[in-house]
């Protein structure tokens, strides 16, 4: 059994990030393994769950997740052994620090050794991410320029696009996985959300075809080409 | 025309209309953007110059824009000028306001330009709809678009404006929360995803009832100008409200339309049967043909423009054809095709089309409806009845530009 749990959608849902949630539940479930999706609203309550999904925001509701997942078992439940897939403003939140509202800056959940940093300019555009050698693809929209602590080991090496610092984008802990990476970044790359599942079922899958194949091969090639189309 | 005005607007004023006559003679454009360039660089004040002594309604929100446009300038009845579908900034409205006497005038305003338009044309009216999600990598998040209204209307300079606002969008209020003349609208407003948490603080909003209400004391407004039911009533008069067009969300528009036009002096009795006779905006709802194909074309470039849409999709099995592009007027991100409720589609026959239709593929894929991609839609064998066609901005242009009236 695969409890999914999307957070706060109404505040880390504005850049598309929900159709992870989604993505990831018909993946289970069209390889015959017994699975859940519940979202979680800003009045309820953090569930138990094999792995939390966090998505983009606006600057306040970003700092309001924060001040709420905090408030909440979260972190706990984290600790104890749940996974995260964390996009942009969640990537952020995880961290030490992050700055939003201006250069105000805000104490994260702690998790990850990561701080965040307004950037000199907002980033844009196609993003792409090599990741232990294949290609990670999405689009990138936010402000933030992320640092990792010592040890911290980022997701991928940038190929195309800013994500963290113009290096590297996110960052991979045992059972954390964060990234700019909008597209939904699972919708675009299945490869990436076959793998989340195998670490979080702890076992190895039976491939899955279906349209998002035709999409990822699509978007790397159009990327590597270097056109945004 | 001219009286009033200096030598260099009387110059602005006529080289944009040159500028546009050859815009429309070679076919370059639809005529009103260059020219009005071309004006506004000559003289950067012309749109203050042109609307002077005008009564002039604006319109401006996220969706809906163009259709409460037209259905303002129908309802009103006789000459209005107004501007040209798309050409909904500066540029287009000097075009509109040059290449007309009319004394009455309807702009629809870019939700970025609206301040501006607000400064220079004074309207006697504004009508602000609703503010939502659409091309986040080039527009404002949404939050601070309501910002930079609120700015606008708490400006002592525009204190005399009537704002015609929309009660339910959270983001509308907190955007004319310091404007001193507002009608409020309890119009159906079922997109809230970008409005959970308050603008003004950011806690969460609590509801009940149909109303809601933050700590800090932002909360749906009580004293209501405008209540839509099955009647439509403006300041207590009533009137049925049944239109052409189709969806809940356009009810809501003419309403919005009908109380604008009340403070004009125009009654309800009077411009609603008028906005009954709209059957077509720009193009949209209305049949085109196509290679044999019938197609009914529909505009939705967001995610509330397109969930409003879908409920305009007859129930039973129909032909639907969905185009999505991501060129730059489009917002070159399309991770929202996840925000809009495509489940609705289940049952029909769906094609995929436009420069993304791969990932319009995969959507519907997860969510489980049947599908089809076409590389090229004169594949697409034509069927019974006629097709629905959902497009977003540029697909929707390139599709009116192949197809024909019927």
């Amino acid at each position: 059994m695969l409890s999914i749990a999307v957070l706060y959608p109404e505040l880390l849902g504005t850049y598309g990030d929900g159709g992870n949630g989604l993505v990831l539940f018909e993946r289970v479930r069209r390889r015959g393994f017994e699975c859940s999706l519940v979202t979680v609203g800003l009045h309820d309550e953090v569930p138990d769950a094999s792995i939390y999904l966090l998505g983009g925001g606006e600057d306040g509701p970003q700092r309001l997740a924060r001040e709420l997942l905090s408030a909440s078992s979260f972190v706990e439940r984290v600790s104890e052994g749940a996974h995260v897939l964390a996009v942009c403003a969640g990537l952020q939140i995880l961290g030490r620090t992050f700055c939003v509202e201006g250069d105000d800056e805000f104490p994260g959940l702690g998790l990850v050794d990561v701080v965040t940093t307004r950037g000199s300019k907002r980033s844009v555009g196609e993003l792409s991410v090599n990741v232990d050698g294949r290609l990670l693809v999405g689009f990138e929209n936010h402000g933030g320029r992320t640092t990792l602590g010592e040890g911290v080991a980022a997701l991928g090496r940038v190929v195309r696009g800013r994500a963290s610092d113009g290096l590297v984008d996110g960052y991979r802990t045992d059972r954390i996985w964060a990234t700019y990476a909008h597209g939904p970044v699972l919708a675009m790359n299945p490869w990436f959300c076959d793998e989340i599942i195998t670490s979080v079922l702890g076992r190895e899958l039976e491939p899955l075809a279906s349209a998002a194949d035709l999409l990822y091969r699509q978007r790397c090639e159009v990327l590597s080409r270097g056109s945004g189309g | 025309m001219g009286t009033g005005r200096s030598w260099r607007e009387n110059l602005a004023v006529s080289a944009l209309k040159g500028v546009n006559w050859v815009s429309r003679v070679t076919k370059r454009g639809s005529g009103t953007v260059a020219g009005g360039h071309v004006g506004l660089r000559i003289a950067p004040e012309l749109l203050t110059v042109l609307a002077r002594d005008r009564t002039i309604i604006v319109v401006s929100g996220t969706n809906g824009k163009t259709t409460t446009t037209a259905l303002c300038v129908a309802g009103w009845g006789g000459e209005v000028a107004t501007n040209v579908t798309g050409a909904n900034m500066p540029a287009g409205h000097v075009a509109a306001l040059a290449g007309s006497n009319d004394q009455r005038v309807v702009l629809e305003a870019d939700e970025a330009w609206l301040a501006e338009v607000v400064r220079a044309t004074k309207p006697r009216v504004v009508v602000l709809l609703n503010l939502s999600r659409d091309q986040l990598d080039r527009a404002n998040e949404v939050r601070q678009m309501a910002e930079r209204w609120r700015q606008c209307f708490a400006s002592p300079q525009n204190c005399d404006v009537v704002v015609v606002a929309n009660a339910n969008d959270p983001l509308v209020v907190y955007a004319v929360c310091d404007a001193p003349k507002v009608l409020w609208c309890d119009v159906a407003t079922p997109w809230s995803l970008d409005a959970q948490s308050c603008p003004r603080c950011t806690l969460p909003f609590m509801h009940s009832d149909g109303a809601w209400r933050c700590s800090c004391g932002l909360a749906k407004p009580v004293v209501l100008a405008t209540r839509l039911g099955l009647d439509l009533s403006v300041h207590g008069e009533k009137t049925a409200l049944l239109l052409s067009l189709p969806g809940e969300f356009n009810r809501s528009n003419a309403a919005m339309a009908a109380t604008a036009l009340v403070e004009v002096g125009v009654a309800i009795t009077a411009s609603v049967p008028r906005m009954q006779r709209v059957t077509g905006v720009a193009g949209r709802y209305t049949l085109r043909s196509w290679n044999g194909h019938q197609l009914r074309l529909l505009l939705a470039k967001n995610p509330a423009g397109f969930d409003a849409l879908l409920t305009t999709v007859p129930e039973g099995t129909c032909d639907v054809w969905v185009a999505i592009n991501a060129n730059i007027a489009d917002g070159r991100d399309p991770s929202w095709l996840y925000d809009v409720a495509f489940e609705q589609l289940v049952g029909h026959r769906v094609w995929c089309l436009g420069d993304r239709r791969l990932d319009l593929a995969t959507r519907l894929d997860y969510a489980g409806v049947s599908y089809r991609i076409a590389d090229d839609a004169a594949q697409i064998p034509v069927g019974e009845g006629p097709v629905n066609l959902l497009a977003n901005y540029t697909a929707f242009q390139e599709w009116m530009a192949r197809s024909r009236p019927c």
